[in-house]
């Protein structure tokens, strides 16, 4: 059922990375996220996970929610006359569980035709389709379309969705999860994080009190926040400051949780102008509010606190591997020793890149 | 044609002013005080309540608080259709034939939308932020905006700007004193708000009478504006500014030019105006070189040309019907700025016809100009401001939150320098020396102690602005910019409430 309710969350997150691009299965992430049981509530739990799909890398990946089985014949109609569906296959599940009545759970590998690329980039093109999806075809809902990667989420513990979805049979390099507390409405399928766009995906602990001004900013270059959820802006300011106007990764950050202007007036020359620019033209996308989020992507994993930090988030790291939590007991719990631990400073972005090819 | 008559008027006095004379010592302050002639000294204090205009002069410099003022109650009988007001102006017209002049703002009872706007707050989920305890940002930058920035590395690989942006003006906290010119207020109060606005780090505005010498060291915090009289528009006049402004309409008077008597141009209106002495100043409500959207460019372009693409240039229009294609189409023409006055804004003289019945509310205009913009995309492109009857710091949250990048302040900056709104700037005579020449009268307002109340009034206005976003869960103005999320309408109809992008109160996220 789609939900057009808004769902503030208190939530855990967590998230680990290969930088070498070693894959890992997913039993280790719901380990960690299952530390934090208690910053959940049952009603939203979701991993994404990068690298699931090393023979298909080159198709995106659609994760679709469907309330009924009518909804599902009418986006895929909508499929057909958009993409071409090289597979597509139910997206298998553990029963007997404490997850219960799921919705029509669905994947597709799909290409696109070339000609349908003539005035319009491949990704630019996907955007624009998940969006129609999630606002035009009533009862369908992407998950995620992004290539080699998925989001897996529902209505329930992270650590019995985890286990509904059999995530300890797949395996990547970043997985990423989150537990869900939302406090004055019941919780849906599609509402569970991460939200996902392309192979942008956000895992949320917190609430952006700025949502109103990020919709309306996103609105103004197309985007459609049909979802109603604080977090879908995060994907999309994402996706819109690094892939459209091409922000280096290090300065999107800085849009969304920027430095002061008394910090700002103290730094160098150089860097003032460029902050001060930031500042004065990404206003609107400034994200404002308790957060710590978990920012996953082809090529990395971002870790970003608010200005203030309202929100815990711990990193750490072993060898080649990045961990970032909402609590240091989460990490542990999966690498009890660890070359070194630390809380990021407020506004201050912790980035993982990959730094070689995926295994 | 209109005939003079009697000399004895039917005009029955508005107020009656009241003198204890147990408590009055006779001092004759209020005599020297009231600057209407309505009060003489025959053996004790005598008042001729007909010329009485309720501006508390003498009330408030009475030493012995010996002096009252009342309505006079049987003035006209009650009647709420054929009001007071109507047959009073009835009256006037009867006796003159001619066009019921007035001053300051718009009184009628229209509903005042702000009030029937009310803010968030965080409760549990969000936590709200202390703005005693944590930095609270009201810094602003007015002036247009890319839609995205690039960047390259210097020889040093360190990341540096490419984009070159338009110029900005920072301001200190998002409220603006308003365009009011030398001629319509005094000297003092030119000075008053210009000192205020440099302590502030915000902006005054000249109105359309020029720039006197004297305030040019203020100038990094003066907008100059260039009105269709052009007076004392002249190149260092523009290079003496932050930012300069076309005038195209004023909320108070859309479509109405403004007039300056010959008597208040004195010797300084008259070199700074750059006017004979003693001539009509008279500023036609067209520019008789702007017939269209691009002569407004046109303009636009030529101050930019004059002012070496330095400096913003905004342009200053009504609110009316029409306003959000109009503010669309100054932005494409080239403004940095755009300036939306509604028909709540304050003035010197204008016909009462005019002000009390011509225009639309600010809210609206604000709400559906923001919106235009941001459906065309162009919405980056230009700073909006907000102006026309914003009384009060919850009035500036709330024009921010419906998209305004600032808010301008006349009255209320009137107000804290000591005006009564007594509504008779346009006879020149206030007794507060504030929209007044007569030099005894001027001389009323010390620009040093006139400032310091401004400071005063905005330093208020900034806590109060801040404790609002604290509550919010936010720690920067920009948070809240055009965040209509965080506002909710008590007793509007739904169409307003379409407009304003607003949801009623008692409505979820």
């Amino acid at each position: 059922m789609r939900c057009n309710m808004r769902i503030p969350s208190g939530c855990a997150i967590s998230g680990l990375m290969s930088e070498s691009g070693g894959r890992i299965d997913g039993s280790v992430v719901i380990k960690s996220i299952a530390l934090m049981h208690d910053r959940s509530n049952g009603l939203g739990g979701g991993f994404a996970a990068y690298g699931i799909y090393p023979r298909r890398s080159d198709q995106y990946a659609f994760h679709m929610i469907f309330d009924d089985a009518p909804s599902k014949e009418r986006f895929e109609e909508y499929l057909k006359e958009h993409f071409i569906i090289d597979k597509d296959e139910i997206i298998p599940t553990r029963p007997g569980g404490d997850i219960t009545n799921p919705p029509l759970l669905w994947r597709y590998f799909l290409d696109i035709e070339e000609k349908k690329m003539e005035f319009v980039s491949d990704r630019e093109y996907v955007v624009e389709k998940v969006m129609e999806i999630n606002s035009k075809i009533d009862g369908a809902f992407v998950s995620s379309s992004g290539k080699n990667m998925g989001a897996f989420k529902g209505v329930g513990y992270p650590e019995d969705i985890g286990n509904f979805f059999k995530l300890d049979e797949y395996k990547g390099y970043i997985w990423t999860s989150h537990g869900r507390f939302p406090t004055n409405t019941p919780g849906w399928w599609g509402g569970a994080h991460p939200f996902s766009l392309l192979d942008w995906s956000i895992v949320h602990n917190g609430e952006i009190s700025s949502y109103g001004i990020n919709k309306r900013y996103l609105e103004m270059f197309g985007y459609n926040l049909a979802l109603r959820t604080d977090t879908e802006v995060v994907a999309y300011l994402f996706d819109l400051l690094v892939r459209r106007h091409k922000l280096p990764l290090e300065l999107a950050v800085k849009a969304l949780s920027a430095p002061f202007w008394k910090n700002i007036d103290r730094m160098d020359p150089q860097t003032r102008e460029v902050m001060e620019a930031i500042r004065m033209v990404y206003g609107g996308g400034l994200l404002n509010g308790p957060f710590s989020i978990i920012l996953g992507h082809n090529r990395g994993m971002v870790g970003l606190n608010d200005r203030i930090k309202l929100r815990p988030m711990t990193c750490a790291r072993k060898d080649d591997m990045l961990y970032m939590a909402s609590e240091e007991s989460a990490i542990r719990e999966i690498q009890p020793d660890l070359d070194r631990v630390w809380s990021p400073k407020a506004g201050e972005a912790v980035i993982g890149n990959l730094n070689g090819e995926v295994e | 044609m209109a005939v003079e008559l009697s000399p004895v008027s039917q005009i029955p006095a508005e107020f009656r002013v009241k003198v204890d004379h147990d408590r009055c010592r006779r001092c004759k302050r209020c005599v020297l005080n009231c600057s209407f002639s309505a009060i003489e000294f025959k053996d004790k204090v005598t008042p001729d309540h007909r010329k009485c205009v309720a501006c508390h002069r003498c009330a408030t410099f009475c030493p012995e608080s010996a002096i009252t003022i009342e309505e006079n109650p049987m003035a006209y009988k009650d009647n709420a259709n054929w009001t007071a007001r109507i047959r009073q102006n009835t009256l006037k017209q009867a006796e003159t034939g001619g066009i019921i002049l007035t001053g300051m703002g718009n009184p009628k009872p229209y509903p005042i939308i702000w009030d029937h706007l009310v803010i968030d707050a965080c409760q549990v989920t969000n936590p709200s932020i202390d703005p005693l305890r944590e930095p609270m940002e009201l810094r602003t930058y007015l002036g247009s905006k890319p839609n995205y920035l690039e960047f390259e590395n210097d020889e040093n690989g360190k990341i540096k700007l490419k984009t070159q942006l338009a110029p900005q003006i920072k301001l200190d906290i998002p409220v603006i004193f308003a365009a009011m010119s030398y001629g319509a207020v005094s000297h003092n109060v030119h000075k008053s708000l210009a000192i205020a606005a440099n302590k502030m780090g915000t902006l005054m505005n000249t109105g359309e009478g020029g720039l006197h010498e004297d305030l040019y060291p203020y100038s990094g915090r003066i907008i100059v504006q260039v009105a269709s009289g052009r007076f004392g528009v002249h190149n260092q006049y523009l290079a003496n500014s932050a930012a300069v402004e076309i005038k195209i309409g004023q909320g108070a008077k859309p479509g109405i030019g403004g007039h300056l008597p010959g008597e208040k141009v004195g010797q300084e209106i008259s070199k700074t105006r750059m006017i004979p002495v003693g001539t009509d100043a008279l500023s036609p409500a067209p520019h008789h070189d702007i017939y269209s959207i691009e002569d407004l460019s046109q303009l636009i372009y030529a101050i930019k040309e004059a002012t070496d693409y330095k400096k913003p240039v905004s342009v200053k229009i009504a609110a009316v019907h029409n306003v959000a294609a109009i503010a669309s189409g100054i932005v494409r023409a080239g403004a940095d700025i755009v300036t939306i006055d509604g028909f709540r804004g304050g003035t010197g003289a204008t016909p009462a016809i005019i002000r009390d019945n011509v225009g639309i509310p600010i809210e609206l205009a604000l709400a559906a100009v923001d919106q235009r913009l941001r459906d065309e995309g162009i919405r980056n492109q230009a700073s909006l401001i907000c102006a026309g009857s914003i009384r009060e710091a919850a009035d500036v949250a709330k024009a921010i939150a419906l998209g305004a990048d600032a808010c301008v302040i006349g009255t209320a900056a009137l107000v804290s320098l000591g005006c009564r709104v007594c509504q008779k700037c346009y006879t020149g005579n206030c007794a507060w020396g504030i929209a007044t020449q007569r030099p005894e009268l001027t001389r009323r307002l010390n620009p040093d102690v006139g400032s310091q109340r401004l400071c005063n009034l905005l330093t208020a206005w900034g806590h109060e602005l801040q404790e609002v976003l604290g509550s919010l869960g936010v720690n920067s103005i920009e948070s809240l910019r055009g965040s209509r999320e965080r506002l909710r309408g008590v007793g509007l109809d739904k169409e307003t409430l379409d407009i304003l992008g607003v949801k009623p109160a008692g409505v979820g996220m």
